[in-house]
């Protein structure tokens, strides 16, 4: 054997593949164990969701969010919303403002549980996998005792919420809560200490503050790194200036950090959940205002105008007014932004998303060069990347 | 006014920023609107102004949060492409916009914020608007060997081609795309002036 030719290998990894979270399909240059090279192949689950939302009316296009990350939806609808009341100068009855941050708080423990199975079960463990999915399961009841969903809830509306809490559902909420707490502490006493997960997550996948920076990253990703900025605390939307909560910081920006930042995150949701529930304010849950609010089904059956309002408010939608906002939300992920450019007419002119999981994507590359092969799974777990959001 | 409108700029700091600005950039304009800051400079300076943007020390925008593109098909500059930019440290945002024609390449600021790579590699996807220096602007998020760019207000909802399993030949195929019934768009804003005329049936499918 005199000619020994060394060459580089190129790994297609997905687009089916249990640890690539969806439909990733990426392409690695490798030195034998270690990545030169990642190349995350986008756009396998694109469905025009901006395309679309362009020639729905503003209601209409609230199920879209949905859709977008299936893991966190009311976060989403939430951003949606959120941009078209600023351009229709809307006041939020105080008890949606509530609700809202109730079931934002509820869907980021859904999300965060989901992330945290995931990556467990990714690095080789199930148990914390089959503990957090049967909460999810009752998470995702009280979705569907609110909005008559699990999963594709569509329960915000321009001004509001879409209908107020069945009867004893906070009662529940708050019987749910306390159990949580206790399933914590249990995936806690699995993973913290375990000495397989921390082999594969310490050190591993390593975001310095400056590149969190660089690459646009939000949410757990750049608070991981040391950098508290969380827009609930930064630019407070709905209730969240009232409220009590600590915002969790990392100080290696490693997989191993960010989990735990995500189990501190699920315990302040809870204390979230708890102070909305105890101050939840009577009234209504969508705002008075007749442009925006349906009439009562009573009024239907006697008034001609009731009607008239209804049925122009179900086939022509709001008229929102001419301009253009940027409205962003802490969702799970990170900064989901909606910008929506408004014509005057009844449909978005425009309405561009920002996916938080599109920018940490992207920086998927830089994190893990020089890792080994089994280490870009742990990189992508902790990532948090849904392909609903990242190809809309 | 909710809350959330009142907590954006009152216009002093984006007034001093804009004026700072166009000490170096004249051509650029601002305005706060719905409680965003904005403003609009000339494309070939763009490059330059997010670099100011980001080093200044009293504004360090230094994260690209969004780049998007809006389509204006009746204005003689056709597109208008979006940055916007968060300042962490001084709890600030701002939105640049440029305006361009059609077929004229917009400067690439990967140089400036990294994470603009796959953000202009979507709007090229999506609108067609090329970006000078990047250093690689492929099609992102549609299907390998798709043509067009869907975002484009001109280009149908309902796409150009289709796609199936043929089970004789054993692999997916393309077709244009087939409705059995012409793609309708309800106008309900304007009941009394009647549905606009219909268009023209494609004689590809008749």
């Amino acid at each position: 054997m005199n000619d020994v030719q060394i060459q580089n290998l190129t790994l297609n990894f997905g687009p089916q593949h249990p640890a690539a979270h969806g439909v990733l399909r990426l392409v690695l240059e490798m030195d034998g164990e270690v990545v030169e090279r990642a190349d995350p192949h986008i756009g396998l689950l694109h469905r025009g969701t901006e395309k679309l939302i362009e020639h729905k009316t503003y209601v209409q296009a609230i199920p879209y969010f949905d859709r977008l990350d299936y893991v966190s939806p009311m976060a989403q609808e939430h951003a949606f919303v959120l941009a078209a009341e600023r351009l229709l100068e809307l006041d939020i009855p105080p008890r949606a403002q509530y609700l809202r941050v109730l079931f934002d708080e509820i869907t980021r423990v859904l999300n965060h549980a989901l992330q945290i199975g995931a990556q467990a079960l990714d690095l080789g463990a199930t148990t914390p996998f089959l503990w957090l999915f049967e909460e999810r399961e009752k998470l995702m009841g009280f979705y569907e005792a609110a909005s008559g969903a699990r999963l594709h809830a569509a329960y915000y509306r321009v001004g509001g919420v879409h209908r107020d809490l069945p009867p004893g559902l906070t009662d529940e909420i708050l019987a749910w809560a306390d159990g949580f707490e206790t399933i914590l502490a249990d995936v806690e006493e699995l993973l913290s200490e375990n000495r397989i997960f921390r082999q594969r997550t310490v050190d591993i996948g390593v975001v310095t503050a400056k590149d969190a920076l660089a690459w646009g990253f939000t949410g757990p990703m750049i608070r991981g790194s040391g950098i508290p900025w969380d827009l609930r605390r930064a630019q407070p939307y709905e209730v969240y200036a009232d409220l009590d909560f600590k915002v969790p910081v990392g100080t290696n920006g490693d997989c191993f950090d960010r989990y735990l930042l995500r189990l501190e995150e699920m315990r302040q949701s809870v204390g979230l959940i708890r102070q909305c529930v105890a101050r939840l304010p009577a009234g209504p849950v969508l705002a008075g205002n007749p442009r925006i609010r349906p009439p009562a089904r009573g009024d239907m059956k006697h008034s001609m105008e009731a009607l008239i309002a209804h049925f122009k408010l179900f086939t022509e939608g709001v008229r929102v007014p001419e301009g253009e906002v940027y409205a962003a939300v802490e969702a799970p992920k990170g900064e989901f932004g909606v910008y929506l450019v408004a014509d005057g007419g009844s449909r978005p002119y425009r309405c561009h998303i920002r996916a938080p999981g599109f920018a940490h994507l992207q920086g998927l590359d830089a994190m893990v060069r020089g890792h080994q092969l089994a280490d870009v799974v742990a990189c992508i777990a902790s990532l948090d990347i849904v392909f609903g959001e990242v190809d809309r | 006014m909710s809350e959330f409108s009142e907590g954006g700029d009152p216009g002093g700091a984006h007034a001093a920023l804009l004026s700072a600005l166009q000490r170096d950039f004249p051509a650029a304009q601002g305005q706060s609107r719905f409680g965003d800051d904005e403003l609009q400079v000339a494309a070939p300076d763009i490059a330059q102004v997010l670099t100011y943007l980001r080093d200044e020390p009293g504004l360090r925008f230094a994260q690209l949060v969004d780049l998007c593109a809006v389509d204006y098909p009746e204005r003689p500059s056709r597109f208008e492409v979006v940055y916007h930019l968060l300042s962490v440290a001084h709890n600030r945002r701002v939105r640049v916009k440029v305006a361009v024609p059609e077929d004229t390449p917009v400067p690439s600021v990967v140089e400036v914020f990294p994470a603009a790579g796959w953000y202009e590699r979507e709007v090229w996807d999506l609108f067609g608007i090329a970006f000078e220096g990047h250093p690689d602007l492929r099609r992102i998020l549609t299907d390998y060997g798709f043509q067009g760019h869907p975002l484009r207000r001109d280009f149908p909802l309902s796409g150009k081609v289709e796609v199936r399993y043929d089970d004789g030949l054993k692999r997916v195929v393309y077709e244009p795309v087939h409705l059995p019934q012409a793609f309708r768009e309800f106008d309900f804003e304007s009941p009394w002036e009647g549905a606009p005329p219909a268009a023209p049936e494609d004689p590809e499918h008749e």
